[in-house]
């Protein structure tokens, strides 16, 4: 079974929503990327976005910008981060996907892609840019090495498409919970449950929630409608914050665990 | 009006293999819906009539075919001739293109545009549409083009335009585009993203690339009343390749007539140095679309270098690609020195002072009439090199 299968089926038991960590592959530097993934997952993270730095991320807010640079400064390439997962899966289990603007993917190509990463230990990816009607030879590979493709939905999706994109995802389907580029924001907004409804009524896949989402109490408000939060600018804010200090990793941990603590639910 | 010319794209926005939609999921819905408006308004004479109408008396259409007589003599082989885009208001074709999407715009009822620009000129071309239909306007620029352009900073504040410096990545177009689509997903409800080259998701490179083939059109047919044929040879520079596109559109279907694309071949051949996607790029996906980009072995997309602001550029409009594979149109490259010295060409032997990005197409010209005898040559002047006299200063120091 897919780890992400594994996961949704273990918190769905266990009666709370899924902690899905993004963090910046290779910042502060490739070396360091494993300790914060083991980190976070001891902080209670039950899935993990691990992200290609990109020279244009034109989705991304400041704080993701700005950790793709660093990143691309300490040499990362998507070779690098596969090596990181390899010796991720010496000693965690974490279901993880592959998260990436298109043009790094395309470059290494599809099939080399999809083959490496699923026998590294990836479970799935998700590319930002590559919308589903270019999608054809992506999910054909991603197929073949039973690599989950997960798929981003938006407020302007109308339902025929959103039918679309969660046929063509596996494991969950990703919403974008709010317009607007990758960031911390004080509220969680109005339109994310109405998205999550939405997308329950053409969809069995488990849904996640993203963008804007740093705070306990983010979690708690989305925790009764969503299957999982994703959080990520709040993690790379930590680390641009901890570049040179010895507790990064711990710190990392403990945001995690606050985190989670808001997504019980208590029924 | 009989067309010859190949009808691509086709439903979703390709080229052959290039062109498409690579965008985050919240822009779908905002490209689809400028999609069916374009559409709609393509199909009504009166949006195309208002279109003309602004063109003659706002913007100065048409502009002239000039025969440059003394250049053709002084390099003794083929006739060049000029199609003078540099003289319409805003001082290069960009205008075409605003005045469409403006247009466009006040029919879907939004009041924010945001645009981004490399040399300043698809800025200022949009600013003064902006004040024309009342938009609020902003417009992102990368700081180091605003520091080589700055004439045309100050012109687009003078027109009521925010200018935001982009201070990321090169400073350059590829920066300012990027943050012009960060805004854009932001604030797609109430804004207008007026992308002013043949370029970015579908439809942009075909609806740019339809406001501009008017530039075709007239010339094809001054060019028959002229000399009572057709050119040999088009010629024009490209950076994103609207003015290039617009010019060889309406031609695309005679045979006989050959085209040539100027990339900017900056000061070497190292990845960073130059602007030449054809010949140091390979296909790949950079705001939206899949063409001819420079990007490194990992798929990073490489910094470029340009004399001239508007053709520094990593990636080219799709339809240019697909040309280009199909052995349609021949792109070559023109260094940042011989850029400059057919602007000094051009203003001696003509009087008439052209863009940098336009002297890259008159400096090809120069290469190849000597041994064209008896050949005509069609070069797109696609702008004014007013906003150039601060590089000149630095470039052409003897003249003081």
């Amino acid at each position: 079974m897919n780890r992400i299968d594994a996961t949704f089926a273990r918190l769905k038991q266990q009666q709370t929503r899924g902690l899905i960590a993004y963090i910046t592959a290779g910042d502060p530097s490739p070396d360091r990327t494993v300790e914060l993934i083991l980190a976070l997952e001891a902080g209670g993270a039950d899935l993990i976005e691990l992200g290609v730095p990109f020279s244009d991320p034109i989705a991304d807010g400041p704080v993701i910008q700005k950790a793709g640079e660093r990143a691309l400064r300490a040499g990362t390439t998507v070779a690098k981060i596969l090596d990181m997962i390899r010796e991720l899966r010496r000693s965690s289990e974490i279901a993880l996907i592959v998260f990436s603007y298109l043009n790094p993917i395309l470059r290494y190509g599809f099939e080399r892609f999809a083959k490496d990463a699923a026998q590294a230990g990836a479970d799935g990816a998700l590319l930002t840019d590559l919308n589903v009607e270019e999608a054809g030879p992506y999910l054909e590979q991603m197929r073949k090495y039973s690599l989950h493709p997960v798929f981003l939905v938006s407020q302007t999706t109308p339902p025929d498409r959103l039918r679309v994109l969660s046929q063509s995802s596996a494991g969950f389907v990703y919403l974008v919970s709010r317009a607007g580029v990758t960031g911390e924001r004080d509220r969680v907004s109005d339109q994310a449950v109405r998205l999550i409804e939405k997308a329950r009524r053409v969809t069995d896949l488990p849904l996640a929630v993203g963008f804007g989402l740093s705070r306990p109490e983010h979690m708690r408000a989305l925790a009764p409608y969503a299957d999982g939060v994703v959080v990520g600018s709040a993690f790379m804010r930590v680390v641009e914050q901890n570049l040179q200090a010895p507790d990064l990793a711990d710190k990392m941990r403990d945001l995690a665990a606050a985190l989670k603590a808001g997504l019980k639910v208590s029924e | 009006m009989a067309t010859t010319t190949a009808a691509l794209p086709d439903a979703l926005g390709h080229f052959g293999p290039y062109g498409g939609r690579y965008v985050p999921e919240i822009l779908v819905a905002p490209l689809d819906q400028l999609e069916a408006a374009y559409r709609q308004a393509q199909a009504d004479p009166a949006f195309q009539a208002e279109l003309d109408d602004l063109s003659q008396r706002f913007a100065g259409r048409p502009t002239p075919l000039y025969h440059a007589k003394r250049l053709s003599r002084h390099l003794g082989g083929a006739d060049i001739y000029l199609k003078r885009e540099d003289l319409l208001h805003t001082g290069a074709h960009k205008i075409n293109n605003c005045l469409g999407q403006g247009l466009l715009v006040s029919r879907m009822g939004k009041k924010r545009i945001i645009a981004e620009t490399g040399a300043g000129q698809h800025g200022v071309a949009t600013a003064a549409a902006c004040a024309l239909f009342g938009f609020e306007c902003i417009v992102y620029m990368g700081e180091e083009d605003m520091r080589r352009q700055s004439p045309n900073v100050f012109r687009m504040r003078l027109m009521g335009a925010e200018v935001v410096g982009v201070d990321a990545g090169s400073r350059t177009l590829k920066d300012a585009i990027s943050e012009a689509m960060r805004d854009w997903v932001a604030n797609f409800e109430t804004t207008h993203y007026l992308l002013g080259s043949a370029l970015g998701p579908h439809p942009y490179p075909m609806m740019v690339r339809d406001f501009h083939a008017v530039i075709g059109r007239e010339a094809r047919q001054q060019f028959q009343e002229l000399t009572g044929g057709l050119p040999d040879i088009l010629l024009a520079c490209v950076g994103g390749g609207s003015n290039s596109i617009g010019l060889f559109h309406r031609f695309l279907g005679d045979e006989s007539v050959k085209m040539v694309g100027v990339e900017a071949g900056g000061r070497g051949q190292a990845l960073g140095d130059h602007a030449a996607r054809f010949s140091g790029g390979s296909p790949g996906v950079l705001h939206g679309t899949y063409s001819y980009l420079l990007q490194d072995d990992d798929g990073q997309i490489a910094l470029t270098h340009s004399v001239s602001a508007g053709l520094d550029y990593a990636t080219v409009g799709p339809e240019h690609s697909w040309l280009h594979d199909q052995g349609r149109a021949e792109y070559v490259s023109c260094s940042d020195e011989d850029a400059v010295e057919a602007v000094k060409l051009l203003s001696r032997m003509e009087g008439i002072i052209p863009a940098l990005e336009s002297a890259h197409a008159v400096a090809e010209a120069v290469r190849r009439a000597p041994a064209a005898k008896g050949q005509k040559f069609l070069v797109n002047l696609s702008g004014r090199g007013d906003k150039d006299i601060g590089i000149f200063r630095e470039t052409l120091p003897d003249l003081g």
